[in-house]
């Protein structure tokens, strides 16, 4: 039985991540209809900008000393990460799919894979493909409840996650911004009669989905302790099913699929084989589309004939 | 009688699109369907030719029930349509689109296909034959080898029509073929529409709002509004039907006296 | 003034008449000339051989192994216009089938033919015809329950099944799993692929997929990519239509496979990563999607230009990312857009008889 609910706290930690990532893609393709496959390497960025910012407020000084990284220094390499990624990602938007955005739904496809590429090629070019081991940003401290091994860590990633989706559910439901990216998710050209500023709502949902994998980035270095620069290729698939299970589009539904996709990659690792783990999410989302292809909360849209 | 609605009902999540819709179309005729914007008549047609499934009731044509056949399967059957906003296969040359519609014409198996066969020539000739009358009957003959999408609007619309017609369909479905269309060119389709019944033996059932052309070329009209039909008649008895006024002029419904 | 319908207007200027109808195809003929190119790709394969140094054969060979894989992908994702991105899971297939299969019948193929180059030719094209096979039939598998889906869902669902695929060989021991297969022998899988083999496929996989998309069924595929609702309204059957396209897409692929594994002294499921989709998705993205000739173009581009940058061996991925993201910002189109060969061919002959005319005709 803690050996159950060992999986599940471990697939909860990891599920928040799946989540926080998720979030992007869902957010994106709500409003623009597009599969942004560079989110991945996004998330990527995130864990290498908080390795980086990390080391230069002197993190590896911190824990050589036997000191913990101090929480407000943390916080600040948080914030530098999630920021420069939010960056990153409208820096995107505008070079490679603003152009093409009214382009057949194909062609911005075929960018988002090729920024993706980009990316990835480019992160091995200049971090060098070799894996890093992740700094002690917050330093592990286990503890035992019931037979299940928690780590500080752990509810860190899941206190964190919970946090940043607080305030994207009142930033969705309580701002003009938020509010706008609903309208647009809804009705593109009715938003933009009404004199809502597109580019600057799409930037802005850009920005948010990036930070949001930039954190998930950071707490996934931190859970998994190395990473390297292609560590956003299946992790992005991964989040990205968790998106389409919960309902493309859909905020709450990012969040429910990403914890179901981490539960049943913890179990399947667990107890079936930890070869089928990443197996295992493909299977969901085969079935998710040829049963529910809306997704567990989606709506399904009849188009106009 | 060729096509009857038979109590049909069609459900959206909360709209009640079709209500209990019952009309029946007599082979031979031209028939009008009309009412106001967002009566359910393009909803209409869409079961009718298997786009949608009626949730209930049935769909009968030439003696079937066609209710919840497919597309593909009602168009092989001898259902025709053109489309509201018009749905032309757009990088696809005039000739091409309307022999698209051809399979039911003539038809080459896949390895016939695959090995260029004689029979899949002559098929194809044939095909290119049929298109090519289809296409000179409407006025399209020059425009055989021009991109659908860079044909003019009225073009467009008789190119619908030509392709629809390859089906050889005993029953056209015309979903607001005047829409855009100035006095002369609605004369012109009102022509069409007549020569289609008279020379092709078409049956043709039309969606429009161009009261002109309805009351001119429509034998029977069939009003619907809200998705319920208000009125069924000739052309006399529906322009004085008070309900018809009353929903398309929004008044009260005059006493009954 | 329009052109008004009938018996209303003066009656539409003359038309030319149509094309003389096209001559009857001559089985006797047809069977002369496909002896004559077999016999002329074998002498070809000799006079490439002896002037090429290995290396560029091995570059040929490959470029018209990219070529079926390109022309292939072209009849799912550019003529019907549903988009696989996971065709790399059946190039797999068609390799570990066609690898399996050539080693198990080797045996008795030598047994019958006697060890030399009937045998070999015999087991080879055995072993390409069971992978398309097999090949084909996953396409099934696939498209079938998958082709109901929206473009962008369709793409994900394909992809996902080129991941099982290849975790499934990463997995499956018989095959090798992570290491690989060899075959029986220590020196690996048979080197049965050479230039002849792989041009004659190139031919017949051009040939059949050039008529199948200049027909009727082609004809039906563009409508479905053009307007599916549509084509339906037109009676097209387009579930079955799909599946077909995609199958023999797949069975290309596998084709393809087969022919790249017996290059190898073995084959890994490393080597049918995404990555090998994504570069098919270059290829016809490059030549332009919805062109024969331009898929064909496309792969012989892809196949080159990664050798050419084989030195920059860093950079490689990089620059091949950014031509991807060039080309969709400023000619989505790709080289030849959705045109072929042959009309390509007769424009700028038109254009030059036009040049040259001393009348000056600008007629196209």
């Amino acid at each position: 039985m803690s050996e159950f609910l060992q999986q599940v706290v471990n697939g909860l930690s990891l599920g928040s991540i799946y989540a926080l990532i998720a979030l992007g893609y869902t957010m994106v393709y709500g409003i623009l209809k597009l599969i942004n496959f560079a989110h991945g390497e996004v998330f990527m960025v995130g864990a290498y900008a908080g390795y980086y910012s990390a080391g230069w407020l002197g993190v590896n000084g911190y824990e050589a000393s036997g000191a913990g990284f101090p929480l407000l220094l943390a916080l600040v390499v948080l914030c530098f990460a999630m920021g420069s990624v939010a960056l990153l990602g409208v820096t995107i938007e505008a070079l490679a799919y603003r152009p093409v955005r009214s382009a057949p739904r194909l062609t911005p496809l075929i960018t988002a894979i090729g920024v993706s590429l980009f990316l990835q090629n480019a992160a091995m070019l200049v971090f060098s493909p070799n894996p890093r081991r992740y700094p002690a940003i917050l330093s592990e401290v286990r503890f035992e409840v019931g037979g299940v091994i928690l780590t500080n860590i752990k509810l860190a990633i899941f206190g964190v996650a919970m946090v940043l989706m607080l305030g994207l559910y009142l930033l969705v439901h309580r701002t003009w911004t938020g509010r706008a990216m609903r309208a647009l998710s809804m009705n593109a050209d009715a938003a933009r009669l009404m004199g809502i500023d597109v580019n600057a709502t799409i930037r802005a949902t850009f920005a948010i989905g990036s930070a949001l994998a930039a954190a998930g980035g950071i707490l996934f270095g931190l859970d998994q302790i190395t990473i390297n620069p292609l560590m956003g290729v299946l992790t992005g698939l991964k989040a990205f099913v968790a998106a389409v299970l919960g309902g493309i589009g859909n905020i709450p539904g990012a969040l429910i699929g990403g914890l179901l996709i981490g539960l049943a990659e913890q179990l399947t690792a667990g107890y079936l084989s930890p070869d089928y783990r990443d197996a295992i999410t493909f299977v969901i989302l085969i079935l998710m589309l040829l049963v529910k292809p809306e997704g567990l909360l989606g709506i399904v849209r009849q188009e106009k004939v | 009688m060729l096509l009857e609605l038979d109590q049909v009902h069609k459900i959206f999540g909360g709209l009640h699109a079709v209500k209990a819709v019952q009309l029946r179309v007599e082979a031979g005729e031209i028939f009008g369907l009309i009412g106001p914007n967002g009566a359910g008549k393009t909803t209409i047609f869409n079961v009718v030719t298997g786009v949608y499934r009626p949730d209930q009731g049935r769909v009968l044509f030439d003696g079937k029930d066609i209710s919840g056949w497919s597309p593909a399967q009602i168009a092989s059957a001898g259902i025709g349509r053109t489309f509201q906003n018009i749905r032309l296969f757009r990088s696809m040359t005039a000739e091409q689109n309307v022999m698209v519609a051809g399979r039911r014409l003539h038809s080459a198996g896949l390895l016939a296909t695959i090995l260029r066969t004689a029979s899949q020539a002559e098929c194809e000739r044939a095909l290119r034959r049929r298109a090519h009358e289809l296409l000179e009957a409407l006025g399209l003959r020059s425009h055989a080898n021009d991109m659908a999408g860079s044909l003019p609007y009225g073009s467009q619309r008789r190119l619908e029509i030509a392709r629809a017609l390859m089906l050889s369909p005993k029953l056209l479905l015309l979903d607001e073929p005047a829409a855009g269309m100035n006095s002369q060119e609605a004369r012109e389709l009102e022509a069409q529409i007549r020569w289609l019944r008279d020379e092709l033996k078409v049956t043709v059932v039309l969606v429009e709002h161009n009261m002109s052309v309805v009351m001119s070329v429509c034998e029977r009209i069939h009003v619907v509004d809200h998705g319920e039909t208000i009125a069924d008649g000739p052309p006399s008895a529906i322009k004085t039907h008070p309900k018809v006024l009353a929903a398309y002029l929004g008044q009260e419904e005059p006493d009954e006296s | 003034m329009s052109d008004a319908g009938p018996g209303l207007a003066a009656p539409p200027p003359p038309i030319p008449p149509l094309p003389d109808p096209p001559a009857r195809p001559r089985w006797g003929l047809r069977a002369l000339v496909a002896l004559g190119m077999i016999g002329g790709l074998a002498l070809l394969r000799l006079g490439l051989e002896a002037v090429l140094i290995e290396y560029a054969q091995r570059i040929m060979m490959l470029a018209g192994i990219n070529v079926i894989l390109a022309v292939s992908l072209n009849l799912i994702n550019g003529t019907t216009g549903q988009f696989s991105i996971g065709h790399a899971g059946f190039m797999a297939i068609g390799a570990y089938a066609a690898a399996f299969l050539g080693t198990h019948l080797a045996p008795a193929a030598a047994a019958l033919f006697g060890s030399g180059m009937l045998a070999d030719a015999v087991t080879f094209n055995l072993a390409l015809v069971f992978g398309a096979l097999l090949a084909g039939l996953s396409g099934l598998c696939v498209g079938l329950p998958s082709l109901r889906l929206r473009g962008d869902y369709l793409a994900i669902v394909t992809l996902g099944f080129g991941e099982i695929i290849r975790i499934s060989f990463n997995n499956a021991q018989f095959l090798g799993a992570a290491t690989g297969y060899f075959g029986d022998s220590p020196a690996g899988l048979p080197a049965y692929t050479n230039l002849f083999w792989v041009l004659l496929w190139v031919v017949i996989v051009i040939i059949v997929t050039w008529n199948i998309t200049f027909s009727q069924t082609g004809r039906s595929l563009a409508a479905i990519r053009e307007d599916e609702i549509a084509a339906e309204a037109m009676a097209t059957p387009t579930t079955r239509l799909k599946v077909l396209a995609f199958s023999f897409s797949a069975a290309g692929a596998g084709i393809a496979g087969g022919l790249f594994a017996h290059m190898q002294a073995g084959i890994r499921p490393e080597d049918f990563k995404f990555d090998k989709s994504i570069d098919m998705i270059v290829m016809i993205i490059v030549g332009g999607l919805g062109s024969v000739s331009g898929a064909a173009f496309g792969g012989v581009f892809v196949a080159v230009s990664l050798e050419l940058m084989r030195d920059l061996h860093e950079y490689r991925l990089v620059l091949y990312a950014l031509l991807l993201i060039v080309i969709m910002l400023v000619r989505p189109e790709g080289i030849l857009g959705t045109r072929e060969l042959p009309s390509i061919v007769r424009g700028l002959w038109q254009r030059a008889g036009a040049r040259g005319a001393s009348s000056g005709g600008a007629e196209r």
